[in-house]
């Protein structure tokens, strides 16, 4: 672990990138503290519609008067909630999957793997969008839609570190000792095969928060008033080019923020993987 | 060559097949009833039985697989529940716009991209190299439909310079369809008025749509042609005293887009999944545009279609990557 940390420290955007995820991870955790208005999640005040920046409002006010400041720092909240749910979800789903498909050969192997090449042969987005469609749309639907969209990533990259392990000295002494197969494959297969899980997780963290927030632009995800980020940019959009504010600070949050996991997530690659090293 | 894009084909089809099961299972494996959704909420038993009955909801699951089988081969994709006309026919009208903004897009993103890439891999560690670096970074985490928001806000918008939806001006006469794309159409028809505006019309979303893949792009060619460098074969050819800029564009380029080819397919996926909110955006008449509208109205037929469809193409897509792979690297060809 020490080291890992030492090798991220010089590497500077990686380090911006950590950087900007416990930002937003403090945000998310005291978001209702740090926000000056915590009640405009809900509230309405119509005396203050669509006020540009100012001292008091440094985002503006939306179109029921509520401090965009506020909501931005509200919406963070949601956003990780979402990608946090969304990528465990998958990883449940798509490590388990990947270990078997890896370990055990066969029809089994087969069948896993080819669900996963159908998943993954039709983008992602669309099939999410699909999906949400036919559940009721809510936030919950949004998650689903989204995790049973993004296991396979995962199946197919513990499906080929697996392969790969089981065939290694370690695991034949393993065999030739007796030990049992779950104890092989959860006690020292998993644990060699997880780095690339946690880079592509970090990074499917930033593209989750992306696609949740497309849901939510197409009011698949989350309702009003809720303070969704996508949903905000939406609500903006009758109000340009009047409020340009309303619509500029959600999606800067968003920029922001998916930035903060994809840099993470590119750092500990380089980490991981000499082989893909993005940068010499 | 031949038989290497046949085997390409051939390791598609068990996607195909799948996916042909996974559109399927969409409308039978879902918690409600499409029976009652179709009939809405104030429907009688009675009228949910006929909806069964008509559609064959009532015969066991592998029955209806076949027909559904039979369905997809004639193309005979049902009928929108909202504009009432086969979705078949509404795909063929809407599609033409939709790959004209796509061909476009993936056109900007790979004749501006690998240059750029080139140049961010020659320059390496400098700061245009940084800038770029900078550049692929945000391309990568913008949200797309954010982006194309701000484009309307500044240039159509404020500086008036760009129309901000559509793809031809209301007051211009479209020409007549021939190939269904509008450029096309308007030259084919001689006129260069409409052209041009069409042209207008089509800058700010093929450029929103373009740049997530104009990030990755710089990306992968500045790794590949960083690596590419490294090669014995470009010292040799230096001391041999190629000229530069042969050498580079040449030489260098052709070993170092493998990766980046790869990207172009699988952006091509991504294309078409973004343009769905871009369309949307731009009032773009395409597939897109459809799609949101198909969510909107709950339309399930032209949901599926769709999905169809993007699954299609992309598994197309696929196979033509594999042969530009081949093409470029003829070792890949004779191993199989």
């Amino acid at each position: 672990m020490i080291p890992i940390l030492r090798k991220l420290g010089r590497d500077l955007p990686a380090m911006l990138g950590l950087g900007i995820v416990l930002v937003v991870l403090v945000i998310a955790i005291l978001g209702p503290l740090l926000a000056p208005y915590p009640e405009d999640a809900a509230a309405a005040h119509l005396l203050r519609r669509l006020k540009p920046p100012s001292a008091a409002f440094p985002f503006g006010t939306d179109n029921l008067g509520r401090d965009i400041f506020s909501r931005v720092i509200l919406g963070a909240r949601g956003a990780l909630s979402i990608a946090l749910t969304v990528v465990s979800t998958a990883m449940a789903i798509g490590v388990p999957l990947g270990l078997i498909a890896g370990y055990r050969g066969g029809w089994l192997s087969e069948t896993i793997m080819r669900v996963t090449d159908v998943v993954l042969a039709i983008p992602q987005l669309v099939l999410a969008l699909a999906l949400a469609q036919l559940m009721s749309p809510s936030i919950e639907s949004a998650m689903l839609a989204l995790s049973l969209t993004y296991w396979p990533f995962f199946t197919r990259i513990v499906y080929a570190e697996t392969r790969r392990l089981s065939a290694s000295l370690f695991v034949d002494a393993l065999r030739g000792i007796g030990a049992s197969t779950p104890r092989i494959v959860f006690l020292h297969i998993l644990p060699n095969a997880i780095s690339p899980v946690i880079v592509r997780a970090t990074i499917g963290l930033g593209f989750t928060i992306l696609v949740a927030a497309v849901l939510g632009f197409l009011g698949m995800g989350a309702t009003p008033p809720a303070p969704d980020w996508g949903l905000a940019i939406a609500e903006s959009r009758t109000y340009l080019p009047r409020a340009w504010w309303y619509a500029t600070f959600p999606g800067l949050a968003i920029l922001i923020t998916v930035m903060g996991f994809n840099l993470l997530g590119d750092g500990l690659r380089d980490i991981v993987d000499p082989r893909l090293r993005r940068s010499r | 060559m031949l038989r290497f894009v046949l085997r390409r084909v051939a390791l598609v089809l068990p996607s195909l097949a799948g996916l042909l099961v996974v559109t399927f299972l969409l409308i039978h494996a879902v918690p409600s009833d499409p029976a009652v959704a179709m009939a809405g909420d104030a429907a009688t038993p009675e009228q949910i039985e006929r909806l069964r009955k008509q559609y064959g909801l009532d015969r066991p699951i592998w029955e209806q697989f076949a027909v559904y089988l039979g369905k997809v081969a004639t193309l005979d994709l049902g009928e929108s529940a909202f504009t009432r006309r086969p979705v078949a026919r509404d795909i063929v009208q809407r599609l033409p716009a939709t790959l004209e903004l796509t061909f476009c897009a993936l056109a900007l993103s790979v004749f501006i991209g690998v240059p750029l890439g080139v140049m961010a891999g020659l320059k390496h560690n400098t700061w245009p190299d940084y800038l770029l670096r900078v550049f692929s970074v945000l391309g990568i985490a913008v949200a797309a439909f954010w982006f194309a928001i701000m484009l309307q806000l500044l240039f159509s918008m404020q500086l008036g310079w760009l129309p901000l939806r559509g793809e031809l001006d209301v007051s211009i006469a479209r020409p007549t369809r021939v190939t269904g794309f509008l450029l096309l159409d308007c030259l084919i028809a001689g006129r260069l008025d409409a052209f041009a505006d069409a042209a207008r019309h089509l800058v700010l979303p093929a450029v929103t749509l373009s740049l997530g893949g104009l990030a990755t792009i710089v990306r992968f060619t500045r790794a590949g042609v960083l690596d590419t460098l490294q090669h014995d074969f470009v010292f040799y050819e230096r001391a041999m005293g190629y000229r530069r800029l042969r050498l580079i564009w040449i030489y260098v380029l052709r070993n170092s887009v493998t990766a980046t080819v790869t990207q172009i397919g699988l952006l091509f996926g991504g294309l078409i999944a973004g343009g769905v909110v871009v369309e949307a955006i731009f009032d773009w008449p395409g597939i897109g545009s459809y799609t949101v509208q198909a969510i909107l109205t709950g339309d399930r037929q032209v949901m599926l279609a769709v999905t169809l469809l993007v699954g299609t193409v992309y598994a197309g897509v696929n196979i033509l990557v594999d042969v530009v792979h081949g093409l470029l690297d003829p070792r890949l060809m004779e191993r199989t």
